[in-house]
């Protein structure tokens, strides 16, 4: 990035072979950067700040026990052990519904959409989704799913509103993955006589995969800590059982420790600062996960 | 559009080219590729103004002229790779052992297998040299383990390939030299042993070595297929092929014998780019 | 082959289905807003709920007039934008211009995870560790206020504003910037006077979204912010956000199809209104841009 500076026009000619010196900027320059140095070491410090909180108020709480208890109206024998199967139901339904939906419509707009008005509408459609607040997702899936469809309370509601939030980002992350998936390779299989169908499964999807998988990746771990959505469709917070099929009540980690923050005693406050302890490290190792397979793959890639 | 069974590579491959060269080019031989007042358009550009020319089997024919003149695009009508660019027009005629390739009937499929293409750049799929070869008869539903390693095989010979790569055959195409992958491409374009070959300046990117290679392999590849090969560089034209097409903005300014439109071309237009004073 | 052209034209059907999927969506969402809104607006007019300046719905002399809702949310997501566009412009800048590669590698992955983490957090962090902590400065600032969830919500959605500017920026040709160079400009003229002003529509389409998005926030103003429809701008003071009423709501044991219950698809509808007004201008801005 940086500009190639000629060498002074008064640099005498003896330093013909001495390497170009690097230009000196002028002293706003340098003020600018540690403007822009302390506005990064704000983030980082709130970052760390944010992190420190978390785990101070909430370290002392984690145990196997409080994994593996049902909530309870004391503070000290309550656990995470419902909340914690329901986020994983939860994120295992999300993911069944919205991978191959999201995948096909990224397909359907990078490989088959013609250039019409139809298609910028679905452009213009998408962009908008994937900046809808995940409330209204949430009210959205409140009237549909379980009010109209009668779906109740349940996990397929609360599923189906997640996979309605995510969605969009599934698709825009799949999308740029199939675009970096060079030309050339399309028409070498169309050349050999591969239908377009083929050429997509056999030689485009292979290549795209990588970075579909990072970009889902990000969306479920966005998905999995998602609060509002399951607030309005009325995913309980109090639940001491496990759901038992798809039509089960449930809750899921956000929501426990929402309602564990919502609670005047300091007790329930350690309880929610645990819970979310449990949530970050999840949401931490699908985001290092998501990192560590973009990096092996950009090595391989020429 | 063949009788012959797919699969099958043709069994005279060890006997010389030098055979089909002798045979003189006789009135009597039907074309392979007709076309008749074809034009072209991306749009409501004509990139293509009614270009007629027959192409004969068993032969090279060279398509030269500056950049941009429609070379590449006409070489793409040939197997209808230009269906895939979004608004493209295109009238007039193009007959491959007589069946008009633009009628509603075809199968691009079946016409893009009897029609194989060499790009300009090589492009080996991310895979294996085997997974590369055999990519084409897969796709034509053929599962048989051992007849995929014959193909294979067969494939990699006739490319002039085999010797270096027969005992690193599963490992990735991305590993070898320019020049090896696109004898490579070649290869795999054999593999679902088609009858015409067409190659879009297939030793463009290539050094001259390696250029070689594939001018040597494309003599050697003469006598079984039709070759229509676009190229940018004259020599290369005058040492490969036996007919010669000149296009200058989209139109075909003069087409004949190889040696006879380099020594003496009808046109002045042929004779200024030929003789380097444009293009 | 009769059998293969089915085949193509069925998994064209299915993909042509996924990629229209999104247009149902939204379809399902204009809906299941409108009909209850519909419902509300009988009993509602629609200038009491655009100009009265109250809102008691769950009382006994029942309010309508959204504004203070509005005004919560706009004085929350003004903090936040105070916080966001400018630190994340000079971020974006120093990272595409100033910045080191291997610096680069290291802030980047760390930006982003201020955008992951969970909105949850965010919230348990203003209410229990900023608010406290502003607290301590100004001694009177009640638990619930605007300004801790405004500065909380800001540092959220900087990396956004951060990523989306880089992008604008970085799509700035090189050959513009090389030519200010050969004009002799020093590198921070370069950066205000050619890289931000022909950046200048990316940018903006950036401030939008982070706009829409700061609307939209839900648990960080929920937990931090209060309940309280205040009418008012004065960022001490506890206030009620448009997206927090509706989990308020949510959360209560409103019964299905009363009026009070019908509010949160009205508030919903509203809601919805203004962010697709903005995220369809910062789309359109974008758009253009990036053809011209």
């Amino acid at each position: 990035m940086q500009p190639a500076q000629a060498a002074p026009m008064y640099a005498d000619s003896s330093s013909e072979a001495a390497p170009i010196e690097r230009a000196k900027w002028p002293i706003s320059d340098l003020i600018f950067q540690v403007c822009a140095l302390l506005a990064i070491l704000l983030a980082l410090s709130v970052i760390i700040a944010l992190l420190f909180d978390i785990f101070s108020d909430g370290f002392h709480r984690l145990s196997w026990d409080f994994l593996t208890s049902f909530p309870s109206r004391f503070a000290a024998k309550a656990g995470i052990y419902s909340a914690l199967v329901g986020s994983f139901c939860l994120m295992l339904l999300t993911i069944v519904f919205s991978l191959p939906l999201g995948v096909g419509a990224a397909i359907y707009l990078e490989e088959y959409a013609p250039k019409n008005r139809w298609t910028a509408l679905l452009e213009l459609n998408l962009a908008n989704l994937a900046g809808v607040p995940s409330i209204i997702y949430g009210i959205l899936a409140l009237q549909i799913f379980v009010r109209w469809l009668d779906f109740d309370r349940s996990l397929l509601s609360g599923a189906l509103a997640l996979t309605l939030l995510i969605l969009p980002v599934i698709i825009i992350a799949s999308r740029e993955a199939i675009r970096t998936v060079p030309r050339t390779l399309r028409e070498a299989s169309l050349a050999l006589g591969a239908t377009q169908w083929q050429t997509i499964w056999t030689q485009v999807l292979p290549v795209a995969l990588p970075g579909i998988m990072t970009g889902c990746i990000l969306a479920f771990s966005r998905a999995i800590g998602e609060t509002a959505p399951l607030i309005t469709i009325g995913a309980l917070t109090y639940v001491a059982f496990l759901p038992d099929g798809l039509f089960s009540s449930f809750t899921a980690l956000p929501i426990q420790a929402y309602n564990w923050v919502s609670r005047p005693q300091e007790a329930f406050h350690a309880n929610a600062a645990a819970a979310m302890v449990v949530l970050l490290i999840i949401l931490l190792s699908m985001n290092a996960f998501a990192i560590l397979l973009r990096v092996k793959y950009q090595k391989r890639t020429r | 559009m063949s009788a012959e069974p797919a699969f099958q590579i043709k069994t005279d491959m060890n006997t010389s080219f030098r055979a089909a060269d002798n045979a003189e080019p006789t009135a009597a031989v039907e074309p392979k590729i007709k076309v008749e007042n074809l034009n072209f358009f991306y749009g409501n550009h004509q990139a293509l103004y009614n270009i007629s020319l027959n192409l004969l089997p068993q032969r090279v024919t060279a398509l030269i002229g500056p950049s941009g003149c429609g070379k590449s695009t006409f070489l793409r009508t040939l197997n209808r790779m230009n269906d895939i660019i979004p608004g493209v027009r295109l009238n007039g005629e193009i007959r491959i052992d007589g069946n008009d390739i633009y009628a509603p009937n075809t199968d691009v499929v079946t016409l893009r297998k009897e029609v194989g293409m060499v790009f300009q750049k090589s492009n080996p799929f991310p895979k294996t040299i085997f997974e590369n070869i055999a990519f084409g008869p897969r796709v034509y539903g053929l599962k048989d383990r051992t007849k995929l390693e014959e193909i294979v095989e067969k494939s990699l010979v006739r490319a002039d390939l085999w010797k270096e790569v027969k005992d690193r055959l599963h490992t990735s195409a991305l590993d070898l030299s320019g020049g090896q992958q696109q004898r490579l491409c070649i290869a795999r374009a054999l593999a679902v042993d088609p009858e015409i070959l067409l190659m879009d300046e297939p030793a463009s990117a290539l050094d001259p070595r390696s250029t070689a290679k594939i001018e040597d392999l494309i003599g050697e590849l003469r006598s079984h297929y039709t070759i229509v090969i676009v190229t940018h560089n004259m020599q290369q034209a005058a040492r490969v092929s036996d007919y010669t097409a000149f296009f200058y903005e989209g139109s075909l300014v003069e087409f004949g014998d190889t040696r006879e439109i380099f020594t003496k071309p009808r046109e002045r237009q042929t004779e200024d780019y030929i003789t380097g004073r444009f293009g | 082959m009769q059998r293969r052209k089915l085949a193509e034209s069925i998994i064209y059907c299915l993909l042509f289905l996924c990629g229209s999927l999104s247009i149902f969506v939204t379809t399902g969402i204009v809906i299941a807003l409108g009909i209850e809104a519909l419902g509300f607006f009988e009993h509602v007019s629609l200038w009491e709920f655009l100009f009265d300046t109250e809102w008691t719905p769950l009382f006994s002399i029942k309010r309508f007039g959204i504004a203070p809702l509005v005004a919560g949310t706009l004085l929350t997501s003004a903090i936040a934008l105070i916080i966001a566009l400018p630190l994340g412009l000079l971020v974006a800048v120093y990272l595409g211009e100033f910045a080191s590669e291997p610096l680069r590698r290291v802030l980047r992955p760390i930006l982003e995870l201020l955008a992951g983490i969970p909105t949850i957090v965010y919230g348990y962090f203003a209410l229990l560790f900023v608010t406290p902590l502003l607290q301590t400065l100004f001694p009177e600032l009640p638990g619930f206020n605007a300004l801790s969830p405004g500065l909380v919500m800001g540092f959220m959605i900087l990396p956004m504003v951060a990523s989306l500017s880089e992008d604008a920026l970085y799509s700035v040709p090189q050959g513009l910037k090389e030519a200010a160079y050969a004009m002799g400009c020093t590198r921070l003229q370069m950066v205000f006077k050619v890289l931000i002003p022909s950046a200048l529509g990316g940018i903006t389409a950036a401030f939008i979204l982070a706009m829409s998005r700061a609307v939209g926030e839900t648990m960080i103003v929920a937990i931090a912010a209060g309940q309280q429809p205040n009418l008012t701008l004065d960022p001490t003071s506890p206030v009620e956000t448009m997206t927090a009423y509706i989990v308020q709501i949510s959360l209560g044991d409103t019964p299905h199809g009363t009026l009070e219950y019908r509010t949160i698809f009205a508030v919903g509808l509203m809601l919805f209104l203004i962010t697709l007004l903005l995220n369809s201008v910062s789309f359109m801005i974008r758009n253009r841009y990036r053809n011209a």
